[in-house]
């Protein structure tokens, strides 16, 4: 019964690290909370489902075509709501504030003109789970896992083995040296949300194949934030060891306490993790600056 | 028909009420405030249970909505206000979130999703009229006082407004404090002038509604919160064909303003004798200039 759940958790866990490797990696060059990632998210979901159903596609080019999609949405969110203001040097309460005005827009339009009703993913693979021991596995949810890793290992060749990764860790680190060094800031913020974009809207297939595609399925971003949170703000590790540690203890709350209450775990969990550790379970103590 | 002017008043209060601990804790003081809606759901809730189960006279419910939700911003602001603001504002989401989801799982206090029926309604416009207008002129002197301008110190620059010795968390946890009670006092005249109440109602849009009301009208603004209050709530009374767009264009607004005028549409304008004489002593001599 615990390994059952604990493969639950791992597969919940593994949305949550999509989800929440694209938060941390704008988070961790920019600085800021961009609230609106849930909601790039949810308009790759729609993008993959759209796809599916009215093209026809193949499952594997659905996956891209949201992951594209999500991608240059992305990218354009930061040229429209973010980039004027970091070209101005504003507060980044301000960066905040229009990322969180980008996600009301882009929810609520998505309400008004696709409809605010759930969809369902048409099956693309059977539901009849498979058993491993006294185990059962589902297909969908080995396969979220299977892709979860590949797009995960993707991602960690391109930060840590490329150069446009290097410069964007370079960015990370400091963006006013990094830009002495010959890094265009511009560039590096425009690959950091198109790579962002791009696992958010793997994220939100698996996700909408995993339950439903709906216009508030943004509201995740608050998961990818806690999940970002617990394993250190900004710290892409972190973020994925986060994700799993927040599936599981999520998936216990709710097997063993209350499905009710299953959020409020989360809540508790982020709150003793800011109390007992505040950089995180693999982040490092950054002191502000002045 | 002066009904409905009466109802749109006592709304424009209700909402005016909220967004004024807003303007103070996220336009003053730089604490970005997601979960308004979730103090408004305790004071609403605490405010109804003690008219419906304990029968007190409405003053009385409207102060126990007010302290409790006062009440429930100190524990919430001790852990999260010392950290950054991000965490502050996931924070503020997630009780909000949390306060929703208890409301609805304690079905046999709070009625569950479906809420309380039939709450006597005894809001009347000009008792919320004369609250709101006591609130008012209180925020606008706590901000031109010496704590306000330490708030504002706090917003500009924590790190400074510590050097000179400002406590920047108390300052914080202050404007938390009355935030809280604000939004309590706002929950309680909402659930007893619309006479029912759900869960529903206090969810996210209604949080990003009162935060892009403070952003529109100004942030370092008391004035610019109430007229962004009252354009905001009456507008889309008026404009009732296109409500389903209203919250896109909040959305696109708060964006737009951020981009274009960040400091919102009176920026740190305040409503006195002294900036009006100003303003009309600087209007008359452009006009003279001019002819």
């Amino acid at each position: 019964m615990i390994w059952q759940q604990i493969v639950n958790g791992i597969s919940v866990g593994a949305v949550y690290a999509l989800i929440a490797v694209g938060y941390s990696l704008v988070y961790s060059v920019l600085n800021f909370s961009n609230f609106a990632h849930g909601d790039v998210l949810m308009l790759g979901s729609y993008l993959g489902f759209f796809a599916l159903t009215k093209l026809g596609v193949p499952f594997g080019l659905a996956i891209a075509i949201a992951m594209l999609g999500a991608g240059i949405i992305a990218m354009v969110i930061e040229k429209i709501a973010y980039r004027p203001l970091r070209l101005r040097r504003a507060p980044l309460l301000y960066l905040m504030i229009s990322a969180m005005g980008m996600s009301i827009f882009l929810q609520n339009f998505t309400i008004v003109t696709i409809g605010p009703n759930f969809r369902t993913y048409p099956d693309v693979l059977p539901t009849k789970p498979f058993a491993v021991g006294t185990l059962s596995i589902g297909r969908l949810d080995l396969m979220i896992f299977i892709i979860t890793v590949i797009v995960l290992l993707l991602l960690t060749w391109l930060v840590y083995r490329t150069k446009i990764g290097i410069a964007i860790q370079a960015a990370a680190y400091n963006m006013r040296v990094a830009s002495l060094m010959g890094i265009n800031p511009d560039l590096i913020a425009t690959m950091v949300f198109l790579l962002a974009g791009a696992t958010a809207g793997v994220g939100g297939v698996l996700f909408g194949m995993k339950y439903t595609v709906y216009p508030w399925m943004g509201v995740l971003t608050i998961k990818a934030f806690i999940a970002a949170v617990v394993g250190g703000l900004g710290s892409l590790p972190g973020a994925v060891v986060g994700a799993f540690v927040l599936g599981i203890t999520e998936t216990f709350a709710a097997a063993y306490i209350s499905s009710a209450f299953r959020d409020l775990f989360s809540y508790l969990l982020m709150t003793i993790i800011i109390i007992a550790r505040p950089a995180g379970l693999m982040g490092t103590v950054a002191q502000e600056k002045a | 028909m002066s009904g409905y002017f009466a109802g749109i008043a006592i709304l424009t209060c209700v909402n005016l009420l909220a967004v004024l601990g807003l303007s103070l804790l996220t336009g003053f003081t730089g604490s970005f405030c997601f979960g308004q809606a979730g103090f408004m759901a305790v004071g609403a809730y605490v405010s109804t249970l003690m008219t419906m189960r304990l029968h007190a006279p409405f003053p009385l419910a409207l102060l126990g909505g007010c302290l409790a939700s006062l009440l429930v911003s100190i524990p919430l602001g001790y852990p999260t206000l010392r950290l950054k603001g991000d965490y502050f504002a996931i924070a503020t989401l997630g009780f909000a979130e949390a306060t929703r989801l208890v409301v609805e799982n304690l079905e046999k206090i709070t009625g569950g999703s479906r809420g309380i029926p039939s709450i006597p309604t005894r809001t009347s416009l000009p008792v919320i009229l004369a609250v709101t207008l006591f609130c008012v002129w209180l925020i606008r002197n706590y901000v031109s006082s010496r704590h306000g301008r330490n708030c504002v110190a706090v917003r500009e620059d924590q790190l400074a407004a510590e050097a000179i010795a400002v406590d920047t968390f108390r300052y914080k946890q202050v404007s938390f404090a009355i935030n809280g009670a604000l939004a309590g006092l706002s929950g309680g005249f909402l659930a007893h002038y619309v006479g029912f109440i759900q869960p529903s109602m206090f969810g996210i849009p209604k949080s990003t509604e009162l935060i892009s009301m403070v952003i529109f009208g100004g942030m370092h603004s008391v004035t610019g919160a109430v007229l962004a209050s009252i354009i905001l709530t009456a507008l889309p009374e008026v404009l009732r064909v296109a409500s389903a767009w209203r919250l896109v264009t909040y959305g696109a607004l708060v964006v737009t303003i951020m981009v274009i005028r960040p400091e919102g549409l009176l920026g740190s304008w305040e409503l006195s004798i002294g900036s009006l004489r100003e303003l009309w002593v600087s209007g008359r001599r452009r006009f003279l200039k001019q002819s």
